[in-house]
């Protein structure tokens, strides 16, 4: 194998980290650009012209979720939606009931994680539930958890990395029961799994663009009406003043077309990627000394999250890249850190299985030819890099033993 | 990835790579729990290396800074060998990113373990000649 990079299908296998603007949202999105390039806080015809598609993406995106068009706030981001969405409402049931304490999960989000722990320096404690080895929170557990002094209650809905589904309408009903507000990230799973706020008893989601065809730079809030959450950004009168800001009229009205697309096609999306999936899944699996990270079944359809024992996952990804593969790991090496993934050890890895970690995650232009094509180039590199490895040596004649994560 | 070309060119083509068979010393350095193992093999004749193999388990830097490492004592006197440092990898590779440096000076240390080793191997003290070795902790896993 040489190190050039032509000459090899191109497979993008990272739609967990973001997707490609789809042309029918870039076609949504271009004439706020040129023609109706108003603000929509503007008086004059211009500025209306505008003002309308922002309301008709805010119904949009709240018919999507079964929630009310007044209970949707745009954002610039998954993880300012995350960040609004805990800060926000952590501090107003302070404030109001003197409650600080926090429950979320050992393997959320950065935009979760640290959002929480930047809470826990500022006085409220925060527990961190167990995600067992598959990957999912136990709605017992939760409610064990919960005391007189809990604040909120944040779970993600299905985890960016090893793409296990919680039981987002157990958790809600818990915490519906003990009057607690509840957040989910569902960043992951707007697309994949059938979402209504009101069944499920989400109080607060949050949502990004960049995941399902839309742009960069454009997420949301859902906020149930009534809910107490202080303001995140102060400005303008903008967002019904609860978010200052000119609106991103155009990322605004291509997310509201992605998530209509998303939504309306969930079932499809399932019965395609999920044979996808668990063919590449079958075909990984038969690579010695490899397993599947999380819960096959409470998975998203288009996630495969694997490690292999005796390899590091930075060195895997570079040689995917030059055979045109795009993936991603849960390595330390890939992280600028020297610890892997806090995901990979939420689930009981140890750091030598997890650093031999591989994520692959498909969407809506993938097809069966690249899931070949994968299961073509991934055991010829895992072998090559086994070949030089002393710790695969050190496996092969028992001098470590990791059997217990296979 | 900020690597320069010719650390993609010694991880992708990596030199002197494999197990040796009949070597004079083999020294390990780097745990599995840091994500990154260097074994070198030493086969010396007189004071020279005449030959020289790895084997890594690690990151693209880990690989292309063992690769070079290789090819910059494969022949050299044992004295001259002792003397590279992993700031003389780095340059030799065109420099690593900084969260990649100990990468280097695992490289580093790899050589003085497969030395140290011969030395053994022959009845003779290492320490005095190729000095203390740090434990990973103080060479990979203190950035």
């Amino acid at each position: 194998m040489d190190g050039s990079q032509s000459n090899f299908r191109k497979v993008y296998a990272d739609n967990a980290a973001t997707t490609a603007v789809s042309p029918e949202v870039l076609g949504a999105m271009l004439p706020f650009y040129k023609e109706i390039y108003g603000n929509p806080s503007s008086l004059y015809a211009l500025g209306q012209e505008a003002k309308a598609p922002l309301e008709e993406a805010r119904a949009t995106v709240a018919a999507c979720l079964g929630a009310k068009p007044n209970e949707i706030y745009f954002t610039s981001c998954g993880t300012e939606s995350d960040n609004w969405a805990i800060k926000g409402c952590a501090r107003a049931q302070q404030k109001r009931s003197g409650k600080n304490h926090i429950i979320t999960s050992a393997f959320e989000h950065h935009a979760v994680l640290h959002t929480c722990q930047a809470l826990e320096r500022e006085g409220f404690t925060v527990t961190y539930l167990d995600v067992h080895s598959n990957g999912i929170v136990d709605p017992k557990e939760l409610e064990a958890a919960i005391t007189d002094q809990t604040a909120l209650v944040t779970i993600m809905y299905a985890n960016n990395e090893i793409g296990t589904i919680q039981p987002i309408a157990e958790i809600g009903e818990v915490c519906k029961r003990h009057n607690i507000p509840f957040h989910t990230d569902a960043v992951q799973a707007i697309g994949n799994v059938h979402i209504d706020v009101k069944a499920q008893n989400i109080d607060m989601l949050s949502l990004s663009g960049h995941k399902i065809h839309a742009p960069k730079g454009v997420g949301a809030l859902y906020i149930r009406a009534g809910l107490p959450v202080q303001t995140f950004m102060d400005g303008g009168a903008q967002e019904r003043n609860k978010r200052g800001g000119t609106e991103n009229v155009a990322a605004i009205a291509g997310l509201a077309t992605a998530i209509r697309r998303a939504t309306d096609s969930i079932d499809q999306r399932v019965a395609r990627l999920t044979p996808m999936r668990d063919k590449l899944i079958e075909g990984i699996l038969k690579i010695e000394r490899s397993r599947l990270n999380g819960s096959q079944e409470h998975r998203l359809p288009g996630n495969a999250s694997f490690c292999f024992q005796g390899i590091e996952g930075e060195s895997l990804l570079l040689l995917l890249d030059m055979k045109g593969i795009s993936a991603s790991s849960g390595s330390a090496c890939t992280s600028g850190s020297l610890d892997p993934s806090h995901v990979l050890l939420s689930i009981g890895l140890p750091h030598e299985v997890a650093h031999g970690s591989l994520r692959l995650s498909f969407g809506d232009y993938n097809t069966m030819e690249d899931v070949d094509y994968i299961l073509e180039v991934v055991p010829q590199i895992i072998q090559r890099l086994r070949n030089m490895s002393p710790l695969w040596d050190a496996i092969q004649t028992g001098k470590v033993d990791y059997d217990r994560f296979m | 990835m900020a690597y320069s070309e010719k650390v993609m060119d010694h991880f992708a083509n990596p030199r002197n790579v494999g197990e040796m068979e009949n070597f004079s010393g083999v020294g390990e350095v780097g745990n599995p729990k840091c994500g990154d193992i260097m074994r070198m093999y030493i086969k010396v004749e007189g004071e020279t290396i005449t030959d020289v193999s790895f084997m890594t388990f690690g990151c693209g830097a880990a690989i292309a800074t063992s690769s070079m490492a290789t090819e910059l004592i494969k022949g050299k006197p044992i004295s001259e060998a002792l003397k590279l440092t992993n700031k003389a990898v780095m340059e030799a590779l065109d420099g690593l990113p900084p969260v990649k440096v100990h990468c280097s000076v695992l490289a580093e240390q790899a050589i003085k373990a497969a030395v140290s080793d011969y030395y053994r191997r022959q009845g003779i003290d290492p320490t005095p000649i190729v000095g203390e070795l740090p434990e990973c902790e103080e060479c990979a896993c203190s950035m």
